[in-house]
């Protein structure tokens, strides 16, 4: 039998539809992948086999019976990010210590209502916070990518990085993610998937652990643009339980992907050409700016000129806003609790013990440039700024840019546990300088594999779009991922 | 602008974070560092421009003031460290 988990959700979809095999056999084939794999990757904090082969059947029923959604049957990976009802929900953080939530997100609500079944909850660093999957309380998730003659581990990119490395490594037909300043674009770009983050207030965050409100959003990371624009229209949706939910209808985003790029002008801004950018990078940007002149695109330079700006008022903003968000973790209603003498003493040290380091250095830089006396120095420059970067955005929309061409990251995957990234928490940050200026416009934004580097690792291109414009964020994905031409899989080690 | 020490201190304690001693010069550095990186802010002219306060342009949705939700306290409690009676246990608030 051929090996079931390494077809796209499309065509895992259309092989069930026609009963070539049965959603059993496919979920089977998923949870052994898992068994094998887990130990050495750590995608996975929580499998949840049982359930997943009872929804399994239930879907086979419906299929049976020539029923069944758009989704019917197909396993999926749930980012910890997300509550599922009576099942782990724990932001894979230490405070959140055997939380089950009695709800269930709005997001995965909509993907079991369209028949979906959930194999497990992803690997994360601790409540979105990081670019490497290494804050996670469950230890580091290790890249199914390694460079060419080398057994070092890599990192699978963050905070999303359980979910990246799933998909890129066959442990599940897509994944859930959320993205607050890249977390579903930088690890997509790592493990050579795709990763979409949507127009803020297209898919609902009701139910998904609040990490920066005015920035997070859920979207799916896949194997392959179709694979996530289908995804995608399940999650999306009006929900009148968020209050920046957004009531526009969800369009069908598969029937956009073969769409082409015909007579759309793309915007390439000078201001994303850093310094000391990687050869291999810059290349491969006017690669893909030449893939899409071939299928009839207009290039046209642009400017963003408050580019630079987006990533220090990000760590401004998401501090401040996620000081706020995980002030309720202090003891009382759910997760660890340390005791001590008083109720001061329960606050302090469940917080001090229940985050990890990242988390906690988040936590004091927001509470400090929200204090009195520093407010409007931080946090309120921080939002004017955000305005300027908008603004920028919205200026080169009106003059005619249907989408925006950058490269997705400053380099390849790094190793696990890199020096350099750990003496100083800024470099870290540098790793989501092309993807922060998309959260903080609420943009929609897509990284699509285009190339390997030096070293064999996928390369990943962005695409930025107009207000609630995915399906051209998925057009232009697939005319890239069409003219790069490869199969980004990783030669399995594990 | 950077922290002292007994800024830290203090970031702490409206934190409800709790910070020992030998933790307060390496958290220094790091919230240094971080406020370092992001001084380059005051090289922006934000005169005249607004905060933003909506990220995608909309007005806040109202509802109707009607109760259509709850009458399940286990659930809400269901996940507590300590409850009693369908109410959160905790150590003595006021003295």
């Amino acid at each position: 039998m051929t090996d079931l988990t390494r077809l796209s959700l499309a065509a895992a979809r259309a092989g069930l539809k026609a009963r070539d095999f049965s959603a059993a056999e496919l979920t089977d084939a998923y949870l052994a992948a898992i068994e094998r794999a887990n130990p050495k990757l750590n995608a996975y904090v929580a499998i949840t086999a049982d359930a997943a082969r009872a929804s399994a059947k239930a879907s086979d029923e419906k299929l049976g019976a020539g029923q069944g959604g758009p989704l019917e049957g197909i396993p999926l990976g749930v980012k910890d990010l997300f509550g599922t009802k009576g099942v782990h929900t724990q932001a894979a953080s230490h405070i959140l210590d055997g939380f089950r939530p009695e709800y269930e997100s709005t997001v995965t609500s909509n993907l079991w209502r369209d028949g979906a079944l959930m194999l497990g909850k992803l690997n994360m660093d601790e409540f979105a916070m990081g670019s490497s999957n290494e804050t996670s309380f469950y230890g580091p998730v290790i890249n199914p990518w390694r460079a060419a003659n080398s057994n070092a581990n890599l990192v699978p990119g963050g905070s999303s990085g359980g979910s990246a490395a799933a998909v890129s490594a066959w442990l599940c037909a897509g994944a859930t993610a959320t993205d607050t300043g890249g977390s579903i674009r930088q690890p997509a770009a790592f493990t050579g998937t795709v990763g979409i983050k949507p127009t803020y207030g297209r898919c609902s965050r009701w139910g998904v652990v609040a990490f920066a409100s005015s920035l997070d959003q859920a979207g799916p990371i896949a194997r392959t643009v179709e694979d996530a624009a289908i995804l995608m229209t399940s999650m999306a949706g009006f929900d009148p339980k968020d209050s920046t939910s957004v009531d526009r209808a969800v369009p069908d985003f598969a029937a956009a992907v073969e769409r082409g790029v015909k007579g759309l002008v793309i915007g390439v801004p000078g201001e994303y050409r850093m310094d000391g950018m990687p050869g291999e990078i810059e290349k491969l940007w006017q690669q893909g700016l030449d893939w899409l002149r071939a299928e009839g695109a207009t290039i046209r330079d642009i400017s963003l000129p408050h580019t630079k700006y987006a990533l220090p008022a990000y760590y401004i903003v998401a501090p401040a806003e996620a000081s706020s968000n995980l002030a309720r973790y202090d003891g009382v209603k759910y997760g660890l609790r340390v005791t001590g003498r008083d109720i001061t003493d329960m606050y302090e040290l469940t917080r001090a013990e229940g985050f990890g380091r990242e988390v906690k250095r988040r936590v004091m830089i927001g509470t400090y440039v929200l204090s009195a006396g520093y407010y409007d120095a931080y946090y309120v420059r921080a939002q004017k700024v955000r305005t300027l970067i908008k603004r920028d955005f919205e200026q080169v929309f009106d003059a005619g840019i249907d989408a925006i061409l950058t490269p997705a990251t400053p380099s390849a995957a790094f190793g696990v546990g890199d020096e350099d990234m750990k003496a100083d928490p800024v470099k870290m940050y540098l790793n989501d300088i092309f993807t922060v200026t998309v959260n903080m416009a609420g943009l929609p934004g897509i990284a699509v594999p285009a190339g390997k580097d030096g070293q064999g690792l996928p390369l990943g291109l962005q695409l930025i779009g107009r207000p609630f414009d995915e399906e051209t964020l998925f057009a232009a994905a697939r005319v890239i991922e069409r003219s790069a031409n490869t199969d980004f899989a990783p030669s399995p080690w594990w | 602008m950077a922290v002292d020490a007994a800024t830290v201190k203090k970031i702490g304690r409206l934190a409800r974070i709790r910070v020992n001693e030998d933790e307060v010069e390496k958290y220094q550095a790091e919230l240094n560092a971080i406020l370092g990186f992001v001084e380059q802010l005051d090289e922006v002219d934000v005169t005249g421009v607004e905060p933003m306060t909506s990220v995608t342009p909309m007005q806040l949705r109202r509802r109707e003031d009607k109760v259509t939700d709850g009458g399940y306290p286990e659930k809400i409690v269901a996940n507590a460290p300590l409850s009693e009676d369908n109410f959160f246990m905790v150590p003595k608030v006021i003295e």
